[in-house]
C-alpha cells in the first residue's frame, strides 16, 4: 500500500510543474503586451515601458522568469492583480469559500436525490419507475445548464416570484465574514430573516450546478446496483430469505458504492466548470465568475493565478480519491 | 504475397455485411437510441438543408416586427411561425441556421479530437515506456484543468470566434480519445493475433493500423458520439459567455445570450434556442447509449 501511494503521489510531481509550466505560458500567450494594457487609456513613455517591464521582469529570459515563478508558486506567491492591486492567493481564497458552499450545496443535493433514484430504477428494473427516472437522468445529462438556469429564473424567480434572480444574500443585512460560508456566517450574526435569505439565494444556484451530478450519479449508481444484483452472493442472500430491502439496501448498496464514490469524487472538475456558467448567471461572487471577469479585463495575473489553483486543486482532489479508491478496492493497488 | 494474407482479403467483405447487419439488430432492440438516430437524421437534414428551408435570410431584421410572439399566441402571426427576436429577426430561420453550426461544430471537433488523440493514443500504446509515460504526463495536465475553463483562457488567447472556440474544445477533448485508444492497445497488444501477426513480419505501421485499430474502435465511436454532444454543448457555452461566434451568427448558444436580457419579457427568444439544444443534445446521447449497448457486449446486460 505505502508503495502505491508512493508510486502515486510521485506521478503528481510532473503534473503539478507542467500545470504551472501551462499557467505560466498563458500571459506570454496572451494577446497584447501585458504592460500596455495596464497602462490603459493613458498610454506611456518609452522610458516608463522599460521601467515597468524591468520591474515585472519581462525583460529577463524566460526560463529565468518561469523559475521565479515556479519559486514564488510554492511559496504562495502568485502576483498581483492589474486591476484591483491585491494579491492573487488573497483574491482567491477570499472568494473560494463562495464556490465551496455552492459546490458542497450542489453535490449534496446530487446524491439525496441521485442515490436513491439509481437504486429504485435498477430494484424496479425495465419497469415505469425505471424508465421514468432514467429518461428524467438523460435529459438532465443533456441539459445545457446555462439555459436551464435561464428558465429557473423565468418560472421561479419571474412568475412565481419565490427566489431572487442574483447575489448570495439581500443588501440589508450585513455582517463579517467569519467563514465565509453564507451560511454559517448568517447564523451566526443572529439577524432575524439572514439566514432564511442566504437560504433563498442559493435554491436556484444549487440546483443548476447539481442537475448534470445528480444525473450521473443516478445513472452510475444504477448500472453498479445491476451488476452487483446479478453477483452469487446476491442470489445466496435472496436464497437465505432475507428481506428484499435488507438484500438491495445492505449487501447490493454497499458493493455498489464503490463505483459511485469515484464518480462523486471525479465530479469536482465538472463542479467547477459548471460554476463558471452558474456564477455568472446569478452573479454569484465565487471563483467561476471572478475567472470569466478577469478574463474579459485582461487581468493576466489572475487568469494565470486562477488556472493554477483550480487545477491544483482539481489534482488534489482527484489524488484523493485515486487513494481511497486503491484503500477500499485491493485489486488497483498492484498495477 | 503469402496464401494467409490473400485468404484474410477474400474472408474479409463476405464477413463484414454479417457484422453490420449483427450491430442494426441489437441498435434497434433500443427504442430510444432509434429515436435519437431519426431525431439525428433530422438535424443533420436541416444543418444542410438550412438555406432552402429557412422562409427568410437569418440575419435579415424585419424592423415593423420586433418581438413579435409565436403564431399560437396572442399577437402572433404566421409570417414568423416562432417569433421574432428584438431585432426583428424570424426566430425559425435562426434556429434552422442555427442547426447547420452546431453539426459543424460537432463533426469538426469529433474528427479533430478524435483522429489526434487516436494518433498520439496508439502511439503511446506501441512507444518505449520513457516516450509512453511523457505523453500520459502531458495528458495528466490537458485533464487537470476543468474543460470549460481551458477552452475559455485559449480562447481568450485566440481571440473569440467559432473556429477558435472549436480547436480549444477539440484541444480539451483529445486527451479521452488518447487514453482510450491507448487503453485498449494495451490490452489488445499480448493477444496471440497480434503475436502471430508480428511473427508474420507485419511492420509496425501495419500492426498499428491494420492489425490492433480495427479492434480498438469500438470504444472509440462511441466517445466519438458523447464528444459530439459535448463539443455542441460546450460551442453554446462559450457563444453563451461571449466568446464563441459573435453576433449576429445565429448559433444557439449566440442566440441565448443576446437573449438574456429580454427572459421576463418574450420567453420564445430564450427558450426556444434551449430546446433547440436540449433536443439535438439528448437525441445524440440517446444514441451513444445504444451505440454502447451494441458496440460493448459486456454492458448489454444493463
Amino acid at each position: 500500500m505505502l508503495r502505491y501511494v508512493l508510486a502515486r503521489l510521485l506521478t503528481f510531481v510532473p503534473t503539478f510543474i507542467g500545470v504551472t509550466l501551462v499557467s505560466f505560458s498563458f500571459i506570454r500567450l496572451l494577446p497584447g503586451d501585458p504592460i500596455i494594457v495596464m497602462a490603459g487609456e493613458r498610454g506611456l513613455t518609452e522610458e516608463r515601458y522599460a521601467e515597468l517591464q524591468q520591474q515585472f521582469g519581462f525583460d529577463r529570459p524566460l526560463w529565468v522568469q518561469f523559475w521565479d515563478y515556479f519559486t514564488g508558486v510554492l511559496q504562495g506567491d502568485l502576483g498581483q492583480s492589474f486591476v484591483t492591486k491585491r494579491p492573487v492567493w488573497d483574491e482567491f481564497f477570499t472568494l473560494f469559500p463562495a464556490t465551496l458552499e455552492l459546490s458542497l450545496c450542489a453535490i449534496i443535493f446530487a446524491i439525496v436525490l441521485g442515490l436513491p433514484a439509481g437504486v429504485i430504477a435498477a430494484v424496479y428494473r425495465g419497469k415505469f419507475f425505471d424508465r421514468a427516472l432514467m429518461s428524467t437522468a438523460l435529459v438532465g445529462y443533456s441539459m445545457p445548464i446555462f439555459w436551464w438556469a435561464l428558465l429557473l429564473i423565468i418560472v421561479v424567480s419571474g412568475n412565481l416570484g419565490w427566489t431572487p434572480v442574483s447575489g448570495r444574500i439581500d443588501l440589508l443585512y450585513f455582517f463579517d465574514d467569519v467563514t465565509g460560508f453564507m451560511l454559517i456566517d448568517s447564523l451566526l450574526s443572529g439577524q432575524e430573516g439572514a439566514f432564511t435569505s442566504a437560504v433563498r439565494h442559493l435554491i436556484l444556484p444549487t440546483i443548476v450546478l447539481g442537475t448534470i451530478p445528480l444525473a450521473v450519479i443516478a445513472r452510475q449508481t444504477r448500472s453498479a446496483m445491476l451488476e452487483v444484483l446479478s453477483e452469487d452472493y446476491i442470489r445466496t442472500a435472496r436464497a437465505k430469505g432475507l428481506r428484499p430491502s435488507r438484500v438491495n439496501g445492505l449487501h447490493a448498496l454497499r458493493n455498489a458504492m464503490i463505483p459511485v464514490i469515484t464518480v462523486i469524487g471525479l465530479s469536482v472538475g465538472t463542479l467547477m466548470a459548471g460554476a463558471i456558467l452558474t456564477e455568472t448567471i446569478f452573479s454569484w461572487p465565487g471563483i467561476g465568475k471572478w475567472m470569466v471577469d478577469s478574463i474579459f479585463r485582461r487581468d493576466y495575473p489572475v487568469v494565470q493565478g486562477g488556472l493554477l489553483l483550480i487545477a491544483v486543486i482539481v489534482m488534489i482532489v482527484n489524488l484523493t480519491v485515486d487513494l481511497l479508491y486503491g484503500l477500499i478496492n485491493p485489486k488497483i493497488r498492484k498495477r | 504475397m503469402s496464401d494467409a494474407s490473400t485468404t484474410i482479403a477474400r474472408t474479409v467483405p463476405t464477413r463484414r455485411p454479417g457484422r453490420l447487419k449483427d450491430f442494426w439488430s441489437s441498435f434497434r432492440e433500443n427504442r430510444g437510441a432509434v429515436i435519437g438516430l431519426y431525431v439525428f437524421a433530422a438535424f443533420v437534414l436541416i444543418a444542410i438543408g438550412a438555406d432552402i428551408l429557412a422562409p427568410y435570410d437569418p440575419t435579415a431584421q424585419h424592423r415593423a416586427f420586433t418581438l413579435v410572439p409565436p403564431v399560437w399566441q396572442d399577437g402572433g402571426t404566421w409570417q414568423f411561425p416562432l417569433g421574432t427576436d428584438p431585432l426583428g429577426r424570424d426566430m425559425l430561420s435562426r434556429l434552422l441556421h442555427g442547426a447547420r453550426f452546431s453539426f459543424f461544430v460537432g463533426i469538426v471537433v469529433v474528427v479533430v479530437a478524435a483522429s489526434g488523440g487516436i494518433m498520439i493514443g496508439l502511439i503511446a500504446g506501441f512507444a518505449p515506456r520513457w516516450l509512453d509515460t511523457i505523453i500520459m504526463r502531458i495528458m495528466d495536465i490537458i485533464l487537470a484543468f476543468p474543460s470549460l475553463l481551458l477552452a475559455l483562457a485559449l480562447v481568450a488567447i485566440l481571440g473569440p470566434s467559432l473556429i477558435n472556440a472549436m480547436i480549444a474544445i477539440a484541444l480539451v477533448l483529445q486527451p479521452h480519445y488518447v487514453r482510450l485508444t491507448r487503453a485498449s492497445v494495451l490490452n489488445e497488444r499480448g493477444k496471440d493475433y497480434v503475436v502471430s501477426a508480428r511473427v508474420a513480419g507485419a511492420g509496425l505501421l501495419r500492426l498499428m493500423f491494420i492489425t490492433v485499430l480495427p479492434n480498438c474502435l469500438g470504444p472509440i465511436i462511441v466517445q466519438a458520439a458523447l464528444s459530439f454532444s459535448t463539443a455542441i454543448l460546450d460551442a453554446a457555452a462559450l457563444g453563451f459567455l461571449g466568446m464563441g461566434a459573435q453576433p449576429p451568427t445565429p448559433e444557439w448558444g449566440t442566440m441565448l445570450a443576446e437573449a438574456r436580457e429580454f427572459i421576463l419579457r418574450a420567453w420564445w427568444v430564450v427558450t426556444l434556442p434551449g430546446v433547440a439544444i436540449l433536443v439535438t443534445v439528448l437525441a445524440i446521447n440517446l444514441m451513444g447509449d445504444g451505440l454502447r449497448d451494441a458496440l460493448d457486449p459486456k454492458l448489454k446486460r444493463s
